[in-house]
């Protein structure tokens, strides 16, 4: 009786771990699906062949987002001068947008151009995000019909989570502040609401910065791709036009098509992002990681969903763990009993062990 | 089962409770400081760094090894092994301060911390999020340790009959006290897999939780043996080296269970030429594996397991092991991208040095003041007889720790 109630369980904790195990290795085809874009998913399209890193969309992005000047920059402290100039080295607290400029140091391709390229570093807007998956109070949100990631201060506990799961460091933490918040792009959705573009996009004088539904975006990109270099292409400036709508010149310019490199960046990393790449470059060489199709967030969720999924798993396991509690317990109560009323966790202070004839020889007292 | 359980007695506010008692007094200094002005007043932490030592040791590791209890409590009401419920008082002590200490950490390291019970509020609640199942099991499992630890208090109180009302209901919060470290310690692993490419893929897999939870578990009976050897030295009280030589006959088989997992999932993930790769990281994984095969040859074997300093070395390789393999995950092979750098502050250390000194103080008050730790001498079994008879002391172990 004993023994089989102990094979018992052994069986529940060896379930226990085989379900840990098994839910490791889970099968593909268990898997969470991935995340569809939404219906009226908007994004950008970064196109850094046509940036000439005039930064007004860095300007315009703080304006429109009330963001302060970067303060104690090792510029300034050089300078002796503070507030003059707004230098952030890159995305942080007071910066959600960021134009960098990549220059290749001894380089030179065959033509003898060097390689060159600025990129713009922003909140990616991720089809399926990391960082909304890892949030455990939903201060992170993707809007459903948008797309846009938001945050909601009001529900963040400043775990900063989401800053270890994003895959592009993005969300920025006021580590300087005793009530902080975290600081990313979420795509002006204010002004998105009342019909505007992002302040970024309207700021842009070169079109590098569009604005537009992610799916027409995406068609952009790929008519840029397959244009041969060196024939002329037009560019729509600040947003995508209608379909329908006339072309309007003042909204759009001529240039030669440059060699780009034939990928979208953000098609298809991560699940893909609602923020979207174009270079003449190697992205990995304008700090852009190399990432699959799958998102983390799917990884993740797929084993959490297969150990937790419906709490079946652990309730069950709970069921056998104080049913063994329960008999082991009462069993030692049932020995226990004849002593009379005391069980077994009676202190006795300065009384001796029952079983005082088996004393150690090495103990010390 | 025959046990009973007294205070040790003794002086409490001995010259080394005061020194612990300054760790903790600037230790809320710095608190103080770091909530009116701001973590980074404090803290190294940075937006690629966003977790430094105080998740990574005071939450991660710290939770660990406070699996003592957890550990205890699955040979003793899992497997039947009544014989270690005399050492489950020792063992709970040491948890339920481990797990209070690390949500209490919790609340300086969150940046809104006055809106944590946000954690708990079901129309927040993300239950996609692997931080969510950390923060309601840890949260709710240190409940059940305060409630499993509360024989002891209410027994030093009088208490009587809340004491027989609790103890009714106890089996129940010993069935859920199982249950919640199996699920948050490996989640705690799981933690990294969002993080992706960040974590190097030496450490960087599905299998983590499982590897989290083995090395807990395998923790917890370390520091159930820690635990003992070193009070039993320190506050001058027989060695239960017969007891401790069967938990510790555990580890091993843990640790070699755990080894060709971690090992095995390297190699099918075709990782395994990183073990011959540049940097620092191959160097951590040994250093990680030498001492859990420390820990597994000096506890094989029977002869050594009875010897306490070979107990206590191979009890504190394997602590250390543990420790290292989380560090690592979570900090030393974690890399967010070039730029980033990280390595704690003073005063962001000193919290942590404070939090373990408060850790002591609790530990020492409750063990002295309460009945914790077994009256008289320990059961003999007979297991390390032979052993003893060999070499019945241990000069080294003594002479290496100071009496406190």
């Amino acid at each position: 009786m004993s023994i089989n109630r102990r094979g018992f369980l052994k069986g529940v904790a060896a379930g226990a771990l085989t379900t840990l195990g098994t839910g490791a290795l889970i099968e593909p085809a268990d898997a969470r699906p991935p995340k569809q874009l939404p219906p009226g998913a908007v994004g950008i399209l970064y196109d850094a062949t046509q940036c000439i890193g005039c930064k007004a969309c860095e300007v315009a992005c703080k304006a429109a987002n009330d963001l302060p000047p970067e303060l104690n920059s090792p510029l300034e402290q050089i300078h002796g001068v503070s507030g003059v100039w707004d230098a952030s080295d890159d995305l942080d607290s007071r910066t959600m947008n960021k134009i960098k400029a990549y220059a290749a140091q001894a380089a030179a391709d065959a033509s003898g151009t060097p390689e060159v390229s600025y990129v713009k570093r922003a909140c990616m807007h991720c089809v399926d995000p990391n960082c909304i998956s890892a949030c455990p109070v939903s201060a992170l949100t993707k809007d459903p019909d948008t797309g846009i990631v938001g945050y909601n201060p009001d529900a963040c506990i400043g775990c900063r989570y989401c800053q270890l799961a994003c895959p592009f460091n993005i969300p920025k933490f006021e580590y300087d502040k005793p009530f902080p918040k975290i600081v990313k792009c979420q795509m002006c959705r204010d002004r998105i609401a009342d019909g505007d573009i992002p302040a970024c996009c309207a700021a842009c004088p070169t079109g590098a910065s569009l604005f537009g539904p992610v799916a027409e975006l995406r068609e952009e990109a790929h008519r840029r791709l397959a244009a041969k270099p060196g024939t002329s292409l037009t560019y729509p400036i600040h947003r995508l036009p209608e379909a329908d709508a006339k072309p309007d010149p003042a909204a759009q310019k001529d240039a030669p098509a440059p060699a780009y490199t034939q990928h979208i960046y953000g098609e298809t990393e991560t699940g893909g992002t609602q923020y979207m790449l174009l270079a003449d470059v190697p992205f990995d060489k304008l700090g852009l990681p190399r990432l699959g199709s799958e998102s983390q967030a799917r990884i993740s969720e797929t084993l959490q969903h297969a150990l937790y999924g419906g709490m079946i798993a652990p309730t069950l396991l709970l069921g056998g763990l104080v049913y063994a509690a329960y008999k082991h317990t009462h069993e030692d109560a049932e020995e226990d009993g004849q002593d009379g009323d005391s069980s077994t966790d009676d202190p006795t202070p300065g009384g001796t062990p029952a079983k005082t004839d088996a004393r150690r020889p090495g103990g010390r007292s | 089962m025959n046990e009973r359980y007294a205070p040790v007695g003794g002086k409490l506010l001995t010259p080394q409770f005061y020194f612990l008692g300054i760790l903790v007094a600037i230790a809320v200094v710095i608190a103080l400081y770091r909530f009116v002005f701001g973590i980074g007043a404090v803290a190294n932490l940075n937006d690629g760094y966003p977790w430094g030592v105080w998740i990574t040791w005071d939450v991660v590791t710290g939770t660990a090894i406070a699996c003592g209890g957890y550990a205890l409590a699955v040979l003793v009401y899992v497997f039947n092994r009544g014989r270690f419920h005399p050492m489950i008082r020792a063992a709970l002590l040491t948890s339920v301060f481990g797990y209070t200490l690390a949500g209490l950490s919790i609340i300086v390291d969150v940046g809104r911390w006055w809106q944590l019970y946000n954690v708990f509020l079901p129309w927040y609640m993300n239950l996609h999020s692997v931080m969510l199942e950390v923060a309601l099991c840890v949260t709710l499992y240190t409940v059940v340790l305060w409630i499993e630890f509360s024989p002891t208090i209410l027994e030093a109180i009088h208490a009587n009959r809340l004491l027989r009302w609790v103890r009714h209901g106890l089996f129940f919060f010993i069935g859920l006290g199982i249950l919640l470290p199996t699920m948050h310690q490996s989640s705690l692993g799981s933690l990294l897999i969002i993080a992706g490419w960040k974590v190097h893929p030496l450490w960087q897999t599905t299998l983590i939780p499982l590897l989290f939870l083995l090395t807990a578990i395998t923790m917890g009976y370390a520091i159930v043996v820690f635990e003992s050897l070193y009070a039993a030295v320190n506050l001058k009280r027989p060695l239960e080296t017969d007891m401790l030589a069967r938990v510790s006959a555990v580890i091993p088989w843990l640790l070699i269970a755990y080894l060709v997992l971690r090992i095995g999932d390297i190699v099918i993930r075709g990782k395994a030429p990183l073990l011959l790769a540049g940097g620092a990281e191959p160097w951590l994984f040994a250093a990680e594996t030498a001492l859990f095969l420390y820990g597994i040859v000096m506890l094989l074997d029977k002869t050594r397991r009875c010897r306490p300093t070979s107990l206590f070395l191979a009890a504190t390789a394997v602590l250390l092991g543990g420790s290292l393999y989380r560090f690592n995950a979570f900090l030393i092979a974690f890399d967010p991208g070039p730029g980033w750098h990280y390595f704690p502050g003073f005063g962001e250390l000193m919290i942590t040095v404070g939090i373990v000194a408060f850790e002591v103080m609790a530990y020492l008050f409750f063990v002295k003041k309460t009945p914790v730790l077994m009256a008289g001498h320990p059961p003999e079994d007979r297991v390390c007889k032979h052993a003893n008879r060999q070499r019945p002391r241990a000069p080294g172990l003594h002479a290496g720790v100071t009496s406190a």
